[in-house]
């Protein structure tokens, strides 16, 4: 039987750093992952991860003014206070297991300004932050022994009598299928942004965690806060760091106007994410763009810093755009980078199932609201992955392992599989999974509005009627990546779901979420979190109030 | 453009089979990669291709592969790059390593190398409350290492893995580096012992492989030379790598060329009888055809100039190391 007191689901950051904490907390610990966590999708988070350093003159209350306003005020200011006050401990330890951080002339950790903040108190690893960051855990975790399930993936989670107490999943180099008991299971999937198309993300991150937790009915929050990123590539969607513009680089429409004086006279280009998406995009409306995207210009630069701090983007510019940008703007368009909403946990990372975790960009402890700050999702990761793994560790402390039917579990799955290869169609989980990103991303993206989102859920059924009729080419159990792919739309599936449901209930614009239809903030009507639960009579919208604690919300101007 | 893209197909289950070529026509666009047109394979065409494939941007390192016979991540190597319209595309899975089913291979050999090098930062002394002053010129120095995405691209292609499977390797050499050269790492005498054993850094025969195949310009084997003069530099010098550049060394400053003959006796150790014993049996056969360097080693002519360039070479060196 395998089983460990705590089981974390998937190794970017939330996770190597939950199971860390887990194993510094005395648990046997253990993580499972689809992918090798150096595969991890942390490893795309270029630009660095925030901190106010007290001894820079910076403070942990400024830090959260400027994420609670970056939220539009959506984000639980209790949980932003307690993520902005342990960032610099937090940022400390990464430095202290080995993260090579550049410096400033004295040696000391070196900052770079990053969008939506009055000062700079981004840290980073030139461009490749979330790597740096995400391979030295790695290297903690390789020096705690601690047992990973390498290219393992989650089929269900087991939940008996209300208490999760294991998965059942399946190794895919042979593709057989197993229970993991475990006394608690962090998850820690990451987003979903494959649902999607285009986006940013690997195309590993098609919202496992979410759908997973979901589907046990643990309730999933806010999931109509989809931010897009002002900065990515046409077609391929590829990431152009906010670095960029945090070291100088301007937006330029075809007319070469920084057009951004007239959206945010103040921040210009660093203002929050979602205004300069949405600044890009009426640019690109209104005609003022070139093919559907505007231009991000670096050559003011100088070749110097390019090569220093920006070298990556170099890179991505030449292989994937064909652009030196060194020498010529590159064309950039607002593309789906991330999600804020996700399952709903309290600071401890608890979902509403005991036994239960979240941690990371699947979990929504609601910091980053309608609008997630640049470079703070790498420090959600770390705060809140470290405090759920001391969390699920006490909860496991001394708690007994549950008789399960292991037997039971695995056949019931094998029943499933067995039903799921013998499908002849020529329905495939490729065009269903294009033609979904597609809706998404034309109904729920930088703007939305009733008719578009009310459309998007009529498509809904016809999508899971055809995914129910998806057959597989590919009828081996060894490394099969055609099954694992199919798993992961039904997934998706129930992430659209919610998306959906959120974003119509939501009778206003907030954060990422912009109705043409409801133009305005609406703080008497809507300053509440929106909750879709799926009950055994289908999913149900429910709402929360925000929680506030000093900062009354505010007109945003940037 | 038109391309074949020619796949080494491996199926496990398929116990009649050995590994075949399956070859695959598609249309793709000039600026595709070869990520791409295999996505679109395994998309459009043919859902049992097994690959590794993820961040698309060459930061995850899962789709390192062979093609067209070397080593590199398929999602930034461009199609016209590799083939020209109308052209054929060979791609195979990693090498050194074993296969589980089509381009896709077994790193285990690869992690347990790394894992070889204790690759976690390991500080002496009481933890500083704030972070470890470094200078900055030393971070974006191991920046230009940790940029290793793990990927694999060198092991595949490494020249002495493919016949030593001891050899720890470019990938987790450079790794061993990154933490030899950190200033807040105080393990170097032990990392440095241990690198200088048999499979260390005195194994690498600088082919040259590992710089050119890696996709992130981690150069593995110019970090593995730089820990070979650390390793000299700290002292550890009695084995046979470090007496081979000693005995080159001397032998060029000397008379201006390489003193064939005592080369392998002093790279031995003079007194290392059962090494030298071992080498008999070559310098008969040697002799037998007539193939013995001559007995009396000349110097080439003008060898002061030569050792004039020694000289000069060490006083640079000199005022480098004197300059930090």
């Amino acid at each position: 039987m395998l089983e460990h007191d705590v089981l974390v689901v998937g190794a970017g950051l939330a996770g190597m750093r939950a199971a860390l904490a887990a194993h510094q907390s005395g648990a046997n610990v253990a993580i499972i992952s689809k992918v090798h966590p150096v595969r991890s999708h942390s490893n795309a988070a270029q630009g660095g991860i925030n901190a106010a350093l007290t001894d820079r003159g910076d403070n942990w209350e400024d830090h959260a003014f400027d994420t609670i306003k970056g939220s539009d005020y959506l984000g639980d200011q209790d949980a932003i206070e307690y993520m902005c006050t342990e960032a610099g401990p937090e940022l400390i330890d990464l430095e202290h297991m080995g993260v090579i951080f550049n410096r400033d002339d004295e040696g000391r950790l070196g900052t770079r300004a990053f969008g939506g903040q009055q000062r700079a108190r981004t840290f980073f690893v030139a461009d490749f932050t979330g790597q740096a960051i995400l391979h030295v855990l790695y290297e903690q975790l390789m020096k705690a022994d601690v047992r990973v399930y390498e290219e393992w993936f989650v089929l269900e989670l087991i939940v008996e009598e209300g208490e999760c107490c294991g998965v059942i999943a399946m190794e895919i180099a042979t593709g057989s299928v197993f229970v993991i008991r475990a006394k608690s299971v962090i998850l820690c999937t990451g987003g979903l942004g494959r649902l999607f198309e285009p986006s940013t993300n690997a195309l590993i991150v098609t919202g496992d965690g979410i759908a997973l937790a979901y589907q046990v009915g643990a309730p999933v929050m806010d999931m109509e806060m989809v931010q897009y990123h002002p900065t990515t590539l046409k077609g391929s969607g590829v990431l152009i760091t906010e670095g960029a513009r945090g070291e100088g680089a301007h937006l330029l429409n075809k007319d070469g106007e920084r057009f951004m004086q007239r959206y945010a006279p103040n921040m210009m280009e660093l203002a929050s994410r979602d205004v300069v998406s949405r600044s890009e995009q009426t640019e690109i409306d209104e005609g003022r763009g070139i093919d559907g995207c505007v231009l991000l210009d670096c050559r003011h630069l100088g070749e110097d810093l390019i090569a220093e701090r920006l070298s990556q983007i170099l890179e991505i510019g030449m292989d994937f755009a064909g652009v030196d940008i060194r020498k010529e703007p590159i064309p950039i368009q607002p593309g789906m980078h991330y999600i804020m909403g996700g399952i709903k946990t309290d600071m401890d990372g608890r979902t509403i199932v005991p036994g239960l975790y979240a941690a990371g960009e699947c979990a929504n402890v609601s910091v980053h609201g309608g609008n997630r700050l640049g470079a703070n999702s790498l420090l959600d990761t770390v705060v809140f992955g470290h405090r759920s793994g001391r969390h699920a560790a006490d909860w496991a402390n001394g708690k007994a392992y549950r008789d399960l039917n292991v037997d039971d579990y695995v056949d019931g799955k094998e029943k499933e599989f067995s039903d799921l290869f013998s499908r002849q169609t020529d329905e495939r989980w490729s065009q269903i999974r294009l033609d979904l990103g597609k809706a998404m991303d034309r109904y729920m993206g930088v703007y939305r509005d009733e008719e578009g989102m009310q459309s998007l859920l009529a498509m809904l059924p016809g999508f899971r009627e055809r995914f129910a009729q998806a057959s597989l080419q590919d009828k081996g159990r060894v490394f099969n990546t055609d099954l694992i792919f199919t798993l992961e739309l039904g997934f998706m599936l129930d992430c659209a779901e919610s998306i959906v449901l959120g974003g119509i209930e939501r009778k206003e614009s907030r954060g990422a979420h912009s109705r043409t239809d409801y133009p305005n903030r609406d703080d008497e009507n809507w300053l509440k979190h929106v909750l879709v639960t799926r009950t055994d009579d289908g999913p149900e919208v429910s709402q929360l109030p925000v929680t506030i604690t000093k900062w009354q919300p505010e007109e945003r101007k940037y | 453009m038109q391309i074949t893209v020619s796949v080494r197909r491996y199926n496990p289950q398929d116990k009649e089979t050995p590994s075949y070529w399956q070859e695959y026509s598609l249309e793709v666009e000039e600026t595709s990669s070869v990520l791409d047109s295999l996505i679109k394979i395994r998309e459009e065409e043919d859902g049992s291709l097994a690959l590794r494939c993820s961040c698309r941007s060459a930061i995850c390192g899962s789709c390192a592969m062979r093609i067209n016979g070397h080593a590199k991540l398929a999602c930034n190597t461009k199609v016209s790059d590799v083939a020209e319209d109308g052209g054929t595309i060979k791609v195979e899975p990693a090498g050194v390593m074993p296969v589980i089913k089509d381009l896709v291979v077994d790193q285990t050999l690869f992690w347990d190398k790394v894992k070889q090098v204790s690759p976690w930062l390991q500080p002496e002394g009481e933890e500083p409350e704030a972070e470890y002053l470094a200078p900055n010129s030393d971070m974006t120095h191991l920046a230009g290492v940790m940029a290793c995405i793990m990927c694999g691209a060198c092991v595949s292609d490494c020249t002495v893995l493919e016949m030593d499977p001891n050899f720890i390797g470019p990938a987790a050499l450079a790794k061993a580096y990154r933490f030899a050269a950190d200033p807040r790492d105080d393990q170097d005498a032990s990392r440095l012992a241990a690198l200088s054993e048999y499979g260390g850094v005195w194994d690498c025969t600088r082919c040259y492989e590992c710089v050119e195949v890696c996709p992130k310009g981690v150069a593995p084997m110019d970090r593995i030379m730089a820990l070979r003069d650390r390793a000299m530099e700290a002292g550890y010098t009695n084995n046979n790598g470090a007496r081979h550049t000693d005995a080159f060394e001397a032998s060029v400053s000397h008379s201006g060329r390489l003193n064939e003959l005592t080369l392998p006796i002093k790279s031995f150790g003079v007194l290392n009888l059962p090494a030298q014993m071992s080498m008999a049996p070559v310098a008969i056969r040697a002799l037998m055809r007539r193939k013995i360097p001559p007995i009396i080693h000349k110097s080439v002519p003008g060898v002061k100039n030569v050792r004039r360039l020694v000289e000069s070479v060490k006083e640079e060196q000199q005022d480098e190391q004197a300059a930090g």
